[in-house]
């Protein structure tokens, strides 16, 4: 690890690329990349599923896992967007779904206004779109030298090598690695927080929109994973960046995020502001997911698991809420009836607030749903 | 009171190829009958090889311990081999993140609890799986009977814990030896299993050793914490001291890099650098390249580890 985490003062004016971009970090100045204009959603999900066949499971053949089964949201400009839910919900098939490393089965993207497929191209696409996943060392090519690996999507996309590698440079010093000592490296020579360093400066080196990050600082230790935050929110400001935040530790996703989805079974079970899903969750498994976090307080431990059992399969995912048997408050109506997200409200930055729960749909038949829909 | 665990000076360093590398270095740490001891600290601070000196894990030909290790009046370092098999299990058992160190995957759950209790008393068959139902059903596994003849590779994360749990208590041991068994579930999970952890220990009055890298965890189980670093002890006390004021310049870092109590979105206070490598330690103070608060006496002298209260110590040169 090298010093601080500042913006690099000397910059080497052939390495920019593209120019314009690079010089326009700051929120006020209007992304020349934009196209549907601020109220347009840089990212619209509609309908996203993806089931994947198994065969010689103990379901037998022919079983599906329906890993992501009907998603929904829209991604704002400029937003970071957290994305959590216990093992198997289906939060990495989501993102992989977003950056198109795999075909959904049905859904929709429109990315800041444009169609996937109608007028905006797949290349074009996931140029925009980048991804850090939690594996720092599997991400990176073991025979290729830090400055190469950085280098190489630019490359592709036919950037000069020398003007790639000038910008490889740029990057690691942004990233916090000293271009000097770091370059020449190989992946095996870094440590877990300096690779994953490497593997943000390389998807920055493509110049995206939208950064997917899948528990890109879940491996790393305590005192390194507040730096790698840190700088994760400094690039956002200067790179003008939208991120997709997916973590199973809720500490870290309330601090990252300005808003939450919450995934239960392949579905989006509740999405709102932080500050409104943190303090007030809609959906009972939110609110049973964010008390089972450790308390942080000796005087006032967990007394009693908010749930009992393990997150259940997605093979056969329960009629219903599916939700309904490990709910507290789930009522007779709940085995039979599939919840639609319903708005609960709206938070001070008015954000929408909105769970798939039957308590929260009026006239849905369970004894707490309100008489009349709350306005979304 | 005598301590149930009691290591004394104790390092161990591996030879094998290349450099030697000492993994844990001048480790005294005591533990009273029923307490809950969170050993804490980052990746390769030499959590995991404290906890395995115990059992005596490590390789023969490629590791020295020096130092003593007292469980229950017993000389570790010193049993038998013969000795040292029935040590393992019947007076400490260990708990992994991974229950496939523990478990065999070519048999029963069930099997593998009744062979455990055989081999370290003389009950029979029929007497060892009574006992190995009682115990799943002290751990909380649902349908008891029929998840004692699962494998262990049809059982969910949380279940397979739960087993592991179960086959680490047959034989009614004093010390119970965790090593991050909670770090791989989720978050869900987790908190029933340190808190059917935290019962049994009550219960069973358990002496443990509870190793983890998360601070939220070892507040919810444990009575003391020892912070690692760099193969030492930096810092120990009661939880609630270490957590509301701590001492030792590694562990106010920790602590205050913490997102938990940060206001989302604002700066986080974080500690520089990496954690060094053990084959090239600096002179001194193995965190004085980190800390804020260093002064140049640090480079020069190596902190020992001085107990300051009877409940409260730290190896700083700067906090006496
Ligand atoms: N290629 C695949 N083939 C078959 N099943 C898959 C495949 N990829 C994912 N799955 C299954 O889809 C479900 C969702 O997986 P996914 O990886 O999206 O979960 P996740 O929310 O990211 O979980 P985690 O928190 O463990 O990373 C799981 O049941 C998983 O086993
Ligand atoms: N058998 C071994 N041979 C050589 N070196 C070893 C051996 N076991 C452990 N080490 C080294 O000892 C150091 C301490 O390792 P240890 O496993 O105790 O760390 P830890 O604190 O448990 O970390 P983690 O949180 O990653 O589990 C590491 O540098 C590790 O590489
Ligand atoms: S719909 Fe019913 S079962 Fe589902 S979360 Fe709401 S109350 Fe619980
Ligand atoms: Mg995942
Ligand atoms: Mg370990």
């Amino acid at each position: 690890m090298t010093g601080p985490l500042s913006p690099a003062s000397t910059r080497n004016a052939e390495s920019v690329w593209p120019p314009e971009v690079w010089r326009a970090p700051k929120k006020t100045v209007l992304d020349p990349r934009d196209r549907g204009g601020p109220a347009q959603p840089l990212l619209s999900v509609t309908g996203l599923v993806k089931h994947f066949k198994v065969g010689g499971s103990p379901f037998g053949e022919g079983t599906v896992v329906r890993a992501v089964d009907g998603v929904d949201f829209d991604l704002i400009k400029g937003e970071t967007l957290g994305i959590v839910g216990e093992s198997g919900c289906g939060k990495s098939t989501t993102a992989r779904l977003l950056m198109q490393l795999m075909p959904p089965d049905a859904g929709r993207l429109v990315f800041d206004g444009e169609e996937l497929g109608g007028a905006l191209s797949l290349t074009e696409y996931r140029r925009q779109v980048q991804m850090v996943f939690q594996d720092s060392y599997a991400s990176l090519n073991p025979r290729l030298t830090i400055e190469d690996s950085i280098a190489f999507g630019p490359q592709v996309h036919g950037l000069p090598a020398r003007q790639a590698i000038a910008r490889a440079h740029d990057l690691l010093d942004r990233v916090g690695l000293e271009p000097a000592r770091f370059a020449g490296r190989f992946p095996h020579e870094l440590s877990g927080g300096q690779r994953q360093r490497i593997n943000i400066a390389r998807a920055l080196a493509m110049n995206p929109r939208l950064v997917i990050l899948d528990e890109a600082v879940s491996a790393l230790d305590k005192s390194v994973e507040a730096q790698v935050l840190n700088l994760l929110m400094d690039l956002k400001q200067e790179f003008n960046l939208t991120y997709i935040f997916i973590s199973h530790d809720l500490n870290v996703v309330r601090f990252m995020v300005d808003r939450v989805l919450v995934m239960y079974l392949g579905k989006v079970a509740e999405l709102g502001g932080r500050d409104a899903v943190f303090n007030q969750p809609a959906h009972p498994y939110t609110a049973a997911l964010l008390a089972s976090m450790p308390s942080m307080d000796p005087d006032h431990r967990v007394e009693r698991p908010p749930l009992t059992g393990d997150p259940p399969n997605p093979i056969n995912p329960p009629p219903g809420c599916r939700f309904h048997p490990r709910c507290a408050v789930a009522e007779a109506v709940c085995s039979v009836k599939e919840p639609e997200m319903a708005a609960t409200g709206t938070d001070r930055a008015g954000a929408r607030h909105a769970a798939a729960c039957l308590m929260r749909a009026a006239g849905s038949g369970h004894s707490r749903a309100p008489a009349v829909a709350v306005p979304a | 009171m005598t301590p149930m665990i009691d290591i004394r000076n104790l390092s161990v360093t591996f030879t094998g190829r290349g450099k030697a590398v000492r993994a844990v270095d001048d480790v005294s740490l005591s533990v009273a009958p029923g307490e809950v001891v969170a050993l804490l600290g980052e990746s390769g601070s030499g959590k995991s090889v404290t906890l395995r000196s115990l059992l005596r894990l490590h390789p023969k030909n490629r590791s020295r311990m020096e130092g003593t290790i007292r469980v229950d009046g017993e000389d570790v370092l010193a049993l038998s081999p013969r000795a040292l098999a029935d040590y393992r299990g019947r007076k400490v058992s260990m708990i992994f993140q991974d229950p496939g160190l523990a478990m065999d995957p070519v048999y029963t759950v069930g099997r593998q609890i009744v062979e455990t209790i055989r081999r370290h008393e003389s009950v029979s068959t029929a007497e060892a799986e009574a006992r190995a139902l009682a115990l799943f059903k002290k751990v909380s596994i649902p349908a008891p009977e029929r998840r004692l003849a699962a494998y262990p590779s049809s059982m969910s994360g949380g279940m397979r814990q739960r087993a592991m749990i179960a086959l680490a208590l047959a034989c009614n041991p004093k010390v119970l030896l965790a090593d991050e068994p909670t770090t791989a579930l989720d978050a869900t999970v987790q908190i029933q299993i340190l808190l059917l952890l935290r019962d049994l220990q009550r219960e069973l009055g358990l002496s443990v050793i509870f190793v983890t890298h998360d601070i939220g965890v070892a507040v919810e189980v444990a009575d003391r914490v020892a912070v690692m670093y760099a193969g030492r002890i930096v810092e120990e006390g009661k939880v609630a001291d270490v957590v509301r004021t701590p001492r030792h310049p590694y562990t106010r870092g920790l602590l205050a890099a913490r997102v938990e109590h940060a206001v989302p979105g604002s700066r986080l206070e974080t500690i520089p650098g990496a954690p060094p490598d053990l084959a090239e330690l600096p002179a001194g103070c193995a965190f004085r390249e980190r800390c804020v608060v260093a002064e140049p006496r640090c480079a020069a002298e190596r902190p020992a580890f001085v107990q300051r209260s009877p409940t409260r110590g730290d190896a700083c040169l700067l906090t006496g």
